[in-house]
């Protein structure tokens, strides 16, 4: 990056040295901390006035070092490090790690496992989206249904409380299935929170969607074709905006995803308002899985029967010999994975989240890669807000949901 | 779209360059010799038979005890018939040179630093090579296996414990 030049003797003094006549751009400093960027992002935007010229990214702010430091941890304990990557739906993240640690094992989970973690997954997308979809309207200066979807989203993180006891960095589930069944009190909260949410929706998509100003803020902003978003490696509601029809979900079905029907919403023009409206579909159709699965929560084990991954019950730990020699095993690293390679994806909040493991037979992975969906279409921001003004971009960036978290593993 | 098709037509375009194929992990993977690595690529995602226009994953990887220590693995999908591909390519510490693919994918701009960023493997051709997610002042690359994560005086910490 280069610095910033100075302004030269008499700028300002209306001497004309930096007119308009002699047509110099201006540089503009946007971020890292903005507080209209939601995260902590540099852009550094050439403008022609109000007109942005050329963008300049820098990221890694909150570079944390995950794959490093997950070739030195067990694998249950990489679990905690995946919820720091798209923070809006860790469950999403967490669920995803333990079916690519699944998949190299060669362990089949049971229906009830897979349905508790669609209900799970599907809830988290219904977190993500809501705050995206809400912060769209924040920054086009509506910030009403911002606070009014937030309650929902603190009855989400509620939820997750009484599954695993935690709210936003859920580490959710284990190696194996869940650390204890859907308990009652977790069910009639899922109820009340599928049969309130409705309500809430169409009241948002009242104050939003067809909203005269709403809709001139954001059609036809930051938008991106079909062809350069698949060449940009553009995936999730980005890419379905721009008129793609790839969801892992379907295209991979995993953890039984095939069992239900879902309709996957695409856009045509893949602009902000096209970006706003798939994620306003994708919720009712999240909200569809969700009451789907729990009508048809098989019954079974909430976990299947891998002795070297999952903690076994403390009660057993107290009482059993095998139970406290697998218990210390698990908790002092000492397990050996077998060898292989194995590349497992899922459709997170804003794409295919995917994880690349290496095991060489050794105790903690030799290599895992995050594919981070944000990481990787968040270079087309320049193209997409080149030519636009800068609260088109602030409305771009915020429409992309570009979590800091995920972009800078 | 069958396995045996893919490598068919794969074995017919690029017979000697391919070092290892390998049919048994979850995705058919190719290991192709370095100096081929732009033309497979291209070739998987421009012929007509193999539409593999979507670079899913690229990353590096280290080896420190083989020959050919470092690598790149590519992940391709081919959307149409959804079908995926993993093609990898080993270099040398001294000569850690290989083909960007940035004109293929634009996709493979930041990707390809990262890998530069972790590992010093340097993409010839690439518009914008330099570090992105470590500061620039950096002068090695972290994610060598020769870079401990522990403060390198601890002994309590050496590979036994972790199983090699």
């Amino acid at each position: 990056m280069q610095p910033f030049p100075l302004p030269e003797p008499g700028w300002g003094t209306g001497s004309g040295v930096n007119n308009m006549e002699e047509n110099q751009y201006t540089t503009l400093n946007l971020g890292p901390t903005h507080p209209a960027t939601h995260g902590i992002f540099q852009n550094v935007l050439t403008m022609d006035g109000e007109q942005i010229i050329d963008a300049d990214q820098t990221i890694g702010y909150i570079h944390r070092a995950f794959e490093k430091i997950a070739e030195r941890r067990p694998y249950y304990q990489i679990t905690p490090l995946t919820d720091r990557l798209n923070y809006c739906s860790s469950p999403i993240n967490n669920i995803g790690w333990h079916m690519t640690v699944e998949k190299l094992l060669g362990v089949k989970t049971t229906k009830r496992v897979d349905y508790m973690r669609i209900i799970l997954m599907e809830l988290a997308r219904i977190t993500d989206h809501l705050i995206c979809n809400s912060v769209i309207g924040v920054d086009s200066g509506a910030l009403t249904g911002f606070i009014y979807v937030f309650q929902e989203r603190e009855k989400v993180y509620e939820i997750y409380e009484e599954v695993s006891g935690a709210r936003l960095t859920t580490n959710m589930g284990r190696i194996g299935g869940f650390e204890r069944d859907l308990s009652l009190k977790a069910v009639k909260k899922i109820r009340e929170f599928l049969d309130h949410l409705p309500k809430v929706l169409r009241e948002f998509e009242k104050l939003l969607m067809r909203n005269r100003i709403f809709m001139d803020r954001t059609i036809g902003v930051g938008p991106i074709s079909g062809e350069r978003a698949l060449n940009y490696g553009f995936t999730g509601p980005n890419l379905r905006a721009a008129g793609v029809d790839y969801d892992v979900r379907v295209t991979t079905p995993y953890s039984s995803y095939d069992d239900f029907e879902f309709t996957i919403p695409l856009g045509t023009q893949g602009d902000t308002y096209d970006r706003f409206c798939v994620r306003q579909q994708e919720l009712w159709e999240s909200i569809g899985l969700v009451r789907n699965a729990l009508e048809n929560l098989p019954e079974g084990s909430f976990h299947v029967d891998v002795p070297q991954f999952y903690l076994p019950p403390k009660e057993d730990v107290y009482s059993k010999m095998e139970a406290l020699i697998w218990h210390f095993k698990i908790v002092m690293g000492e397990i050996d994975v077998p060898a292989g390679e194995v590349y497992h994806s899922v459709e997170g909040g804003n794409g295919e989240l995917g994880f690349y493991l290496v095991s060489d037979g050794g105790r903690t992975p030799y290599r895992l890669h995050f594919r981070r969906p944000g990481f990787i279409y968040y270079q087309a921001y320049p193209e997409m807000i080149r030519g636009g003004v800068l609260s088109d971009a602030i409305l771009t960036m915020s429409s992309m949901n570009v979590i800091a978290g995920e972009l800078d593993a | 779209m069958e396995n045996s098709f893919i490598i068919d037509k794969i074995y017919k375009a690029f017979n000697q360059d391919i070092l290892k194929m390998d049919t048994a992990s979850d995705i058919l993977s190719f290991t192709v010799a370095s100096p081929v690595i732009y033309e497979v690529i291209r070739f998987l995602k421009e012929n007509e038979n193999m539409n593999f226009g979507f670079l899913t994953d690229l990353c590096g990887i280290h080896y420190p005890d083989r020959g050919l220590p470092f690598g790149v693995v590519y992940h391709l999908h081919n959307l149409r018939e959804n079908k995926r591909i993993r093609i990898k390519t080993f270099v040398t510490l001294g000569n850690p040179y290989l083909p960007t693919v940035t004109d293929l994918f634009s996709s493979a701009n930041w990707m390809e630093r990262e890998t530069y960023d972790f590992y010093g493997i340097i993409f010839e051709g690439h518009p914008n090579l330099k570090r992105i997610l470590n500061v620039e002042y950096m002068d090695f690359f972290p994610m060598r296996k020769e870079y401990p994560l522990e403060d390198p005086t601890r002994e309590d910490k050496d590979d036994r414990y972790f199983g090699r």
